[in-house]
């Protein structure tokens, strides 16, 4: 499963890294996108994979009896999620603008700041 | 961009799904739930009747201003953490009070759920401030 | 004082949520900010006499113990991050007054800037990487819209080359935190420490360490990410600009030494030796790309890469020197640069251009203001006996002790044309004759200037009084060096007392 999930993530981050170096500004999004989903899988497989039932006890219970499954790598990611998903709005936001303004959506057009 | 199968729908859907918003936010400390999925919900709601009638439309439903929501949203989330204090315990403790409706039946309240309404209502203007301004971009 | 780790965080979310409910009103709002940023800055100052003898703040926010919750940690080091923050808040909230223009305000500055520094904040008392991840995020978030305040072509171009290489430093910091929580099961800083001296895994931290390294690095402009910094702070608003090269790129120099003294401190030969050759490079491309420019704001910003560089030599060096020479470097560049941009903001409130070849003649028409800018950049370029000198003093002295002498070469160089730059701009803007008469833009009653000059002067006197007062300055950074080179302190102060 490890395995997998970590090529899945190599062809999330390839991709992600990909699309950023496009020149539109479209796919650079897409592949800010990727890039994110790529860590949050990361963290997730990280963490530990094994199938366990929720890490609450249950009344009189002092110890676990199964081994539960680890929640913090889910708050991480819950976390993460909802970040990428605020600063994902504004960059599309802001993209939308530039496209207005300069009326080009090339990236390698806008280089009147690189000196 | 406005259909008569979409309106139509949108006006049996809507009050449907801010009930069901409501009810995310209120069993959220238990079990799945929470001010985050529930805004999110009520969102997609408003955001639906933006799309089906106009945004003039949704904003006038919505009566509030998106930014003054998410203004009021921080403030309660920021006050449910006050309360602890009086106590002297860390800022954002969680504290629940009994309260008993007939004998048998107890409702506990909490800080936790203070703090998830400031979130629900964060999550709803922030969202619908973007949608607004993004549809109003047309 | 169970409260007080926390308040640098609740009084700027405060106060953006009262001005957020003023959003019409700017008198209101800029009042609003001022006292807001004044309260944070008593908040700070009480922190700092807290933990002035070396006590550790720690809190536990929402009362859940040490490794399990979010902790806050104040030490000595991060209590002088947070005074001086919110001290250029309060500044720049001032200036901003006298300088923005309404559209700027109505679109929320002040909100946005309050946001902003309860990110700043936050970093500085984050105990865990994670909460540092999310304040990161707030404050980025945050100065993403204030780079983009007022929607100007040039400054819409920086901001998309700000926000995409600063996500992708973020992406490189969460996958760090990923591995990070895989391999020790924690991402309290404290328990790390403990975690990672303890051994093991030794490939895998050093492979971690990297893309911490990159991670911040990007966001504090180091060699060779720092391309981003040229294009995209010049552009917005000078107050914005002002408060981003005051803080920003600094949270992450700040993060770079925290992590790296806290965490990362077992493989000093190699990664210390990294950070050591990338600071050198970072110094020379700044100054060497700073000289070639014309125009005020361009080359104050392009400096900033090569201050960085500074800061990283003490952090490369890894000695108990060294990282006093640091965080006395740190405080001095904060209070400098940022008063050195808002006096090139009054430069273009009177005359409208920040160009060289334009402007002339500035010391005959407003002596005041050329003598608050000369104290200022002879400070930076690090002359005796301003606060610049006694900072980079201590950093050569942490190299010749070291016998890092091509180091303490470079650093000497680079301090040599900061100077040349620094003495461009004076003798183009203020000493010789202007090309073409310049007349003011609109006159401006003289109360009225010198109110307006006032914050400047306030800060010329703080780096001067730093480098008056570089005693009990040098003390302090050298106690809170301490407790960076003794991480023990720290991890007994979050995880034993709790």
């Amino acid at each position: 499963m490890e395995v997998a999930l970590a090529i899945v993530i190599g062809v999330l981050y390839a991709g992600g890294l990909y699309l950023m170096m496009r020149r539109n500004l479209i796919q650079l999004i897409i592949g800010l996108g990727l890039l994110s989903h790529g860590a949050n899988l990361l963290i997730f497989t990280a963490g530990g994979l094994r199938k366990g039932g929720a890490p609450i006890l249950a009344e009189g219970e002092k110890a676990f009896s199964a081994l539960p499954a680890d929640p913090l790598p889910q708050a991480l990611i819950l976390t993460a999620i909802v970040i990428s998903f605020a600063v994902t709005a504004f960059a599309l936001v802001l993209f939308l603008r530039t496209y207005q303004t300069l009326g080009t959506d090339d990236v390698d057009a806008m280089k009147e700041t690189d000196t | 961009m406005t259909s008569l199968i979409l309106r139509t729908a949108t006006r049996y859907m809507f009050p449907p799904l801010l009930v069901f918003s409501i009810y995310l936010l209120l069993r959220g400390h238990h079990l799945p739930g929470g001010g985050f999925v529930g805004g999110l919900t009520a969102g997609s709601a408003f955001a639906l009747y933006a799309l089906s009638f106009s945004v003039a439309a949704a904003r006038k439903l919505l009566r509030i201003d998106p930014f003054d929501m998410i203004a009021t949203g921080l403030f309660i989330a920021l006050i449910s953490g006050l309360p602890p204090l009086l106590s002297g315990e860390a800022f954002l403790t969680g504290i629940w009070w009994e309260i008993p409706i007939r004998p048998s039946v107890t409702v506990s309240l909490g800080t936790p759920i203070i703090f998830d309404i400031g979130v629900y209502l964060v999550v709803l203007g922030v969202l619908l401030s973007l949608v607004f301004l993004l549809a109003e971009e047309e | 004082m169970i409260l007080l780790p926390v308040l640098p965080i609740i009084i700027p979310l405060a106060g953006a949520i009262i001005c957020m409910f003023f959003r019409k009103n700017r008198r209101i709002q800029q009042t609003l900010a001022v006292l807001f940023s004044v309260g944070m800055l008593a908040a700070a100052l009480s922190l700092l006499m807290h933990v002035r003898g070396g006590d550790i703040a720690v809190m536990n926010v929402g009362s859940w113990p040490a490794p399990f919750g979010i902790t806050l940690v104040v030490d000595m080091f991060s209590a002088v991050m947070l005074t001086l923050g919110s001290l250029m808040a309060v500044v720049v909230s001032l200036y901003a007054g006298f300088d923005l223009a309404r559209g700027h305000i109505r679109f929320g500055f002040y909100p946005l800037l309050l946001i902003m520094m309860m990110g700043v904040n936050g970093a500085f008392v984050a105990g865990d990487l994670f909460n540092l991840y999310v304040w990161f995020e707030v404050l980025l978030t945050a100065s993403f819209i204030l780079l983009a305040l007022g929607g100007e072509a040039p400054q819409l171009e920086g901001s998309i080359k700000y926000v995409t290489l600063n996500l992708l430093s973020s992406a490189l910091f969460l996958a760090g935190i990923g591995i990070l929580y895989g391999m020790a099961g924690t991402l309290n800083m404290a328990q790390l420490a403990q975690t990672v001296q303890e051994g093991g895994h030794s490939g895998l931290v050093t492979m971690v360490a990297i893309m911490f390294l990159l991670g911040f690095g990007i966001k504090a402009g180091l060699f060779p990410l720092y391309f981003w910094l040229p294009a995209s702070y010049p552009p917005p608003p000078l107050a914005v600009t002002a408060l981003f090269s005051g803080l920003l790129t600094k949270v992450g120099a700040y993060s770079l030494i925290r992590v790296f003294t806290l965490i990362f401190s077992t493989d000093p030969d190699f990664l210390h030796s990294l950070i050591l050759i990338g600071a050198g490079l970072t110094m020379i491309s700044g100054v060497l790309a700073a000289s070639s420019h014309y125009e005020i704001r361009k080359i104050l910003a392009v400096h900033i890469v090569s201050q960085i560089g500074y800061v990283m030599m003490g952090l490369g060096l890894f000695s108990h020197l060294s990282l006093t020479g640091s965080i006395f470097y740190l405080a001095h560049i904060i209070v400098v640069k940022t008063n050195l941009f808002l006096l090139a903001g009054a430069v273009h409130r009177l005359k409208g251009t920040y160009d060289l070849h334009k402007l002339g003649g500035l010391y005959k028409e407003r002596p005041g203001l050329s003598i608050l800018f000369l104290i200022s950049a002879m400070s930076l370029a690090g002359l005796p006996p301003l606060s610049g000198f006694f900072a980079k003093f201590t950093l050569i002295m942490a190299g010749v002790q070291q016998e890092a002498w091509l180091m303490v070469v470079v650093a000497l160089a680079v301090s040599l044309l900061t100077l040349f730059s620094m003495t461009k701009i004076w003798a183009y803007a203020f000493w010789k004759p202007a090309p073409t008469p310049l007349p003011d833009l609109q006159p401006i009653r003289p109360v009225a200037w010198i109110a307006f000059l006032l914050p400047m002067a306030g800060l010329t006197a703080l780096s001067l009084g730093m480098g008056i007062f570089a005693g009990p300055v040098f003390r302090y950074a050298q106690a809170a060096a301490g407790q960076l080179m003794n991480p023990a302190g720290y991890i007994q102060a979050v995880l034993g007392g709790g």
